[in-house]
């Protein structure tokens, strides 16, 4: 039936009337009073009543009592201090090759914070200098990356989703075919098209490949919002298309995107990682932990200690988005639970 | 005029003169002639083909009268909710006329529907999703203010909010907060507030009580009938309750499967029932007093609406009339007088064999 | 030592003579964000074998959260049952072992609810779901079942029945599934039916259809049937007797006639009152005033005293109990229990 009919108040729920917290006491009486409602004043709730509240605030104060995300939230504050001043935390240089060094030194556990707490790798280079820079290549990736799919693919799933028929069946049929693309694969092509690969053609071949994802997840997520009444409310109002867009269905509907992009922001540092891995993503002089796990799997037997290291903080690193990301979720969407 | 208001040709008695006279006699606000809406059914993915059509409302004529309340009554499915989204050019119509004030308005598009928008306003039935939850209670009522500027200057804007609050009982106080902090009641009256924002003439209330708790049904009943007498309303009050859409409605219509089947004053459409669904819809409404109960004549219908893909040749309610002659299924029964009936029993019913019945309530 | 089996297969044969189901100072509670939510405070209620309850009340009032303690399908957590027993043929069934719970729960008690469309399940024919109740509980091979699905289908009246065993629930109109609900409940032979809000989302002229056989039914097979609903109407006709609902707690007890004639709270009557009647047309409809309270945080004493016309300072302090009502002789009047201090006035003056 396309018509919405007699839906029926949701007896079954128990928690439906706990929803309204401090003003379902007092029914306020207005100067020009209904005269059933006069006698309606009820005292004010002495309870001193808190500031209005947003969705997006309740989010926040359920955020902030979850250990996952503190523990998370913390853990990628520090791996982006790392990132942008890789330098407060070491004095050694990554890229200096101290071939009169023993050559793949074992790690000195006492060497705390020193260039040779982590060992030295193949060539000679602090492991630990390596760790700290790699995360630059590692993070700048991942966020940029991140901010592309969703602005690209927040554009066209938004649209998509918005405007349905022929828009929509183009725009769907295009991120089919980019879905048919495996991402690897796809970006093994593409990479090869770069004479030099830095960051940015990282960054540009995975954002072009990943922007479907949460394209599709943008517009399933306009489509259900598109149909509420609040937004034919609006309409009926005669709000323009813009408006409707960005008031009543973007804020809406973001929610979910906003999961998926942070989820998604481990799996982007991982296909840089392994992109690097495969020779095909950054390459030396670029510091990057793909690069290093590449090039120690050739010493693997000699210094495991040269692959574990850049291995676990990029593990570290996807889980800490991970783990950032289901915390998101849960507290935005506590019926998932 | 077949589908106007009252036809009191057979009041004879002073009562019914008298009652005649209730009936307000305003000027047609909104004027329906053969409103036509069917949504295509269609098959296949790239290549879409038609294959047949939900006809949701297939011809329904009606007058909306200046101060007046025109219940609409129907089970679901009878096209009484897609009526109103037409109405509100909220959906296309397939076909048909509505005219606002004379004007024709079911074609308008850019800045001249806008311009109309500010005359129908509605009331939503669920309280719980008919408000943007991302939006302060003063965004939301503020919102038709932004959207036609010309109503209220910007610095106002706040005022005139607050105006609103306190017009639908709630305390202006809770301009900042959000809807989930309040109960399904105060959102009905916020949801109210926002329809009155633009000082409508007509305000199309879908079912705007049935999502509510029974103990503030009645205040925001009140409350719409107070707005009402203030802001001089046309209401069409869509709803499937009769009990309320009688105590509300200075006339009743009767959908059944997109048809209007009968149409007069409460009085007549309560009382003088004279088609055989209204009759069947009367005598299915639950009385509380089981005392009221013992001398009531109750008609079970059998079987279900049909679908209103494929309705019923003739009349569509035949398949469920216990009155159903072969003629029902040829010819489709017009909404009309019928010459044998008198009194009350005189007013628009879609039956070949328009008759009262009695003890339905 | 017996086991828990063999206790259940004693209680069986014994003949048991009270109540079939005696729910006693019943209490669940809800943990939520903002704190913890007195959904149920203390509810006392029996239904007896061929008897019919109705419990009414208002969405937040409790009614369908006991009737899920009943069936033992309450989410815990967040909720919880702090206190209370509920004893189905004596034994308390929140003693009871998971699995003992789970007999009862399919073979003794059955429960039907108010969206037949969310509670079967979409992607099997409805016979195949009927017949799954035999096939699973009483260990039935594929065609017996089926045949009894089609039996079933007939008893609950679908027209038809032996052709459309094998469409799926999208097939059947609101009305139609619902029997088909009816019928799933009663393929076991359940002592108990809990009905929640049953007729709610179906339209008038169907509503009469489904409760009228749920009547007939019940009489026929002389099961208790507990009807949790909002709607002062749908009730009427059905019940034996009514358990009025508000805020977790029973406010009024009464046999059907005589809670409508003459309600002896003052919560009850404001229901009925708020029902728009003929001779009020054209006038403002009685309503009461104020909104049914927050659970978080039930107001002290009566939880009905802010709204309530008769309210006095014994009402802001103490909770009203659920006493005996009188005639004005002093005459017990059978099965009136009233929770208001003021039960005598309101019965007078009603």
């Amino acid at each position: 039936m396309p018509e919405r009919n007699e839906d029926i108040p949701d007896h079954n729920d128990p928690l439906r009337n706990i929803q309204p917290t401090d003003s379902d006491h007092l029914d306020y009486v207005g100067q020009q009073g209904l005269a059933v409602e006069q006698e309606t004043l009820i005292e004010p709730d002495p309870v001193k009543r808190e500031q209005a509240r947003s969705l997006w605030g309740d989010a926040w104060r359920d955020l902030r009592k979850r250990p996952t995300f503190i523990i998370s939230a913390l853990l990628i504050l520090l791996l982006i201090v790392i990132a942008i001043w890789p330098g407060l935390f070491t004095n050694a240089d990554p890229r200096a090759a101290n071939l009169t060094q023993d050559y793949l030194r074992k790690p000195d556990y006492t060497d705390f914070f020193g260039a040779g707490w982590f060992g030295y790798d193949g060539q000679g280079r602090s492991i630990y200098a390596r760790v700290l820079y790699g995360a630059r290549a590692s993070i700048t990736v991942g966020i940029c990356v991140t901010l592309a799919v969703t602005v690209l693919g927040g554009l066209a799933g938004m649209v998509s989703g918005y405007f349905g028929g022929w828009t929509d069946s183009v725009i769907s049929r295009i991120i089919d075919i980019f879905f048919g693309i495996p991402l690897l694969l796809g970006a093994l092509v593409l990479l090869n098209a770069f004479s030099v690969r830095t960051v940015w053609s990282v960054v540009i071949a995975l954002a072009f490949l990943g922007w479907t994802q949460l394209a599709r997840v943008m517009r399933g997520s306009v489509i259900t919002v598109k149909q509420s009444d609040y937004v034919v409310a609006g309409r009926a109002l005669g709000a323009g298309t813009g408006r409707l867009m960005f008031r009543h269905i973007l804020p809406n509907a973001v929610a979910p995107v906003i999961v998926v992009a942070t989820i998604a922001l481990g799996g982007y540092i991982t296909a840089e990682a392994t992109l690097s891995f495969l020779g095909i993503g950054l390459q030396d002089p670029t510091i990057s932990w793909g690069v290093d796990i590449s090039s120690a799997q050739k010493v693997i037997r000699q210094a495991p200690f040269a692959l574990f290291f850049p291995a676990a903080a990029l593990s570290v690193t996807v889980l800490a988005f991970i783990m950032l990301g289901d915390a998101v979720r849960d507290a935005l969407d506590p019926k998932l639970r | 005029m077949t589908a106007n208001g009252a036809t009191p040709l057979g009041a004879t008695t002073p009562e019914e003169v008298a009652f005649a006279q209730d009936v307000p006699r305003g000027e047609p606000i909104l004027e329906v002639r053969d409103l036509l809406k069917h949504f295509p059914l269609t098959k296949g993915v790239l290549f879409k083909k038609q294959v047949g059509a939900v006809k949701a409302v297939d011809g329904v004529s009606f007058d909306l009268m200046q101060g007046e309340t025109l219940g609409i009554v129907g089970e679901s499915g009878c096209g009484k909710s897609t009526l109103a989204k037409v109405l509100m050019n909220l959906e296309p119509a397939t076909a048909g006329s509505v005219k606002y004030k004379g004007e024709e308005i079911s074609r308008l598009s850019g800045a001249a529907l806008k311009a109309v928008r500010r005359n129908i306003q509605m009331v939503f039935q669920d309280p719980y999703t008919s408000l943007n939850p991302r939006m302060t209670v003063g965004d939301i009522i503020g919102e038709p203010f932004e959207i036609h500027p010309e109503v209220a200057p910007k610095g106002d804007r706040r005022k005139a909010v607050q105006d609103l609050l306190d017009v639908v009982g709630l305390n202006p106080e809770y301009i900042n907060r959000y809807p989930h902090q309040f109960s399904g009641g105060q959102r009905q009256r916020i949801g109210i507030a926002r329809g009155l924002a633009l000082k409508p003439e007509v305000i199309i209330c879908d079912e705007p009580v049935s999502a509510l708790d029974v103990s503030v049904q009645a205040q925001v009943i009140n409350l719409l009938e107070k707005l009402q007498g203030e802001f001089n309303l046309s209401y069409m009050f869509i709803a499937h309750d009769l009990s309320i859409v009688r105590h509300i409605s200075d006339r009743v219509g009767v959908m059944y499967l997109g048809r209007m089947v009968e149409i007069g004053s409460d009085l007549e459409i309560y009382e003088h029932a004279t088609h055989p669904y209204t009759q069947a819809l009367l005598s299915a409404v639950p009385v509380p007093d089981p005392a009221a109960r013992e001398h009531r004549d109750r008609i079970v219908l059998t079987g279900d609406v049909p679908s209103p893909a494929n309705p019923p040749s003739g009349c569509r309610f035949r398949t469920r009339c216990w009155k159903a002659q072969e003629k029902c299924a040829r010819e489709d029964p017009a909404l009309t007088v019928r010459d044998w009936l008198e009194g009350r029993a005189r007013h628009d019913s879609a039956c070949h064999f328009a008759g009262e019945r009695d003890n339905l309530i | 030592m017996t086991t828990a089996a063999d206790q259940a297969r004693t209680a069986r044969e014994e003949p048991f003579t009270g109540p079939l189901l005696d729910v006693k100072d019943l209490h669940v509670e809800f943990k939520t964000r903002e704190g913890v939510a007195k959904a149920v405070n203390g509810v006392n209620y029996t239904v007896s074998a061929g008897e019919t309850l109705a419990v009414l009340g208002e969405s937040g009032s409790g009614k369908s959260v006991t009737a899920q303690a009943i069936m033992g399908i309450l989410d815990m957590p967040p909720a919880s049952i702090p206190q209370g027993e509920i004893l189905f043929r004596g034994r308390d069934m929140l003693k009871m072992s998971k699995d003992e719970r789970r007999r009862i729960r399919g073979q003794k008690i059955a429960m039907i609810f108010q969206d037949a469309l969310s509670s079967l399940n979409p992607v099997l024919p409805v016979g195949y779901q009927l017949g799954e109740m035999y096939r699973k509980h009483r260990g039935d091979n594929r065609k017996d079942a089926k045949a009894k699905a089609v039996e079933l289908m007939d008893r609950v009246r679908i027209p038809a029945a032996k052709e459309r065993v094998n469409d799926y629930p999208h097939q059947f109109s609101g009305g139609m599934r619902q029997r088909i609900m009816i019928a799933m409940a009663l393929a076991l032979e359940p002592d108990l039916i809990i009905a929640d809000e049953p007729t709610t989302a179906l339209d008038v002229t169907v509503q009469a259809q489904v409760m009228d056989l749920l009547a007939e039914l019940q009489a026929e097979y002389h099961m208790g049937l507990i009807l949790i609903t909002h709607d002062l109407g749908v009730v009427a006709d059905v019940a034996d007797k009514i358990a009025v609902m508000y805020a977790g707690r029973i406010v009024e007890t009464a046999p059907v006639h005589e809670l409508y004639a003459r309600p002896a709270h003052p919560y009850t009557r404001g229901l009925l009152d708020s029902i728009p009647r003929l001779d009020q047309k054209g006038q403002e409809l009685f309503a009461i005033k104020g909104l049914p309270p927050n659970l978080l945080r039930i107001p002290p004493g009566c939880a009905f005293n802010p709204r309530c016309p008769r309210a006095q300072d014994v009402c802001r302090q103490k909770v009203p109990p659920l006493e005996q009502v009188t005639a004005d002789d002093g005459t017990p009047l059978p099965g009136r229990r009233s929770a208001c201090f003021f039960w005598k006035e309101t019965l007078r003056d009603g």
